[in-house]
């Protein structure tokens, strides 16, 4: 399994971009973090998943 | 004074009022910018909701510097990891460093603000440490690359006020950054008189999210920030330790 923002996700063996075409995030408004490591845009679609790994997908929201 | 402007790592400004947009409607971000007449808006970066359709971005009007803070970080290496996501996002390089590890008071953990602040200097950001006023702190935060140091007023969220000001007066005397008064302020007298301080300028958000009308109080505290720049600029009249002093003539009285 694969951890997104926290929950258990079956996409192990999709790219991030794969992953990201399934779901209604704004790609052009989100971050995507690996492991811990920053995944830049351009690197989406040829940026494995894979199991066991832990994403952050981030945006911003209102804040002081 | 056309020419005052707030420089802060190189990028110059002319308004001194750095809006928050927490805690708000994003229907009312666009007429806050513009009753502020701010120049600078604080964002947080979150968990994306992939339910989520409309996006604080489209509500900022174009030309509006933004500023990520950090907040939910409890360390220097989270806040690290949060301001690069911030940059990943793509609009700019600018930072508000807000370490906390104490969730009731939201105090901010100076030490590990530095550390943070270090780091990101390194990488490049212009870094804006949100700080408890502490003039050693403030020193080592200039010596990590800090752009300028936005020491709290009084808690987060409180409408306090200057609860914290002697301490900021020292650092508005000692350090040459740019001293931004961030969290707590509550009023626009508050403001007012935390620019007559000499502050740089005011970072502002709860006063305007929790007050009767938002947009009417984003111009009162414009108004007083100018005002209190104004009189800072001008130079206090001085205050008399005992007596008084006659702002009248003293001859030529109508005496019988």
């Amino acid at each position: 399994m694969v951890t997104i923002n926290g929950e258990s996700v079956d996409v192990a063996g999709k790219t991030i971009g794969d992953y990201l075409d399934t779901t209604n995030y704004d790609k052009r408004r989100i971050a995507v973090e690996k492991n811990g490591e920053i995944v830049p845009k351009a690197l989406y679609d040829e940026t494995l998943i894979n199991d066991g790994d832990s994403i952050e997908v981030v945006s911003f929201v209102g804040g002081g | 004074m056309n020419d005052d402007k707030l420089i802060i790592g190189g990028h110059e400004f002319n308004s001194r009022f750095i809006l928050g947009s927490g805690k708000y409607s994003l229907s009312l971000i666009e007429s806050a910018v513009k009753d502020a007449g701010a120049e600078i808006i604080t964002l947080a970066v979150r968990r994306a909701n992939t339910k989520e359709q409309e996006n604080i971005l489209d509500f900022i009007p174009k030309g509006v510097t933004l500023l990520p803070n950090t907040s939910g970080a409890r360390n220097a290496e989270e806040a690290v990891r949060i301001a690069r996501l911030a940059r990943e996002l793509g609009c700019g390089d600018f930072v508000k460093i807000e370490i906390m590890r104490d969730s009731k008071y939201l105090l901010p953990d100076n030490e590990e603000t530095i550390k943070a602040t270090e780091i990101l200097a390194k990488e490049g950001f212009v870094v804006m440490p949100y700080m408890y006023p502490d003039l050693n702190v403030a020193r080592d935060l200039v010596n990590a690359g800090a752009s300028a140091v936005m020491p709290l007023a009084s808690p987060i969220g409180s409408n306090k006020g200057l609860a914290t000001k002697d301490f900021i007066q020292i650092l508005i005397d000692e350090i040459d950054l740019p001293i931004i008064v961030d969290a707590g302020i509550g009023r626009p007298s508050q403001a007012c008189e935390a620019m007559e301080m000499g502050a740089s300028a005011i970072m502002a958000n709860t006063a305007l999210a929790t007050a009767g009308n938002l947009p009417v109080m984003a111009q009162a505290f414009r108004q007083a920030i100018e005002a209190g720049r104004k009189a800072y600029l001008a130079g206090l009249g001085r205050v008399l330790t005992r007596g008084a002093s006659a702002s009248d003539p003293l001859t030529g009285f109508l005496r019988s």
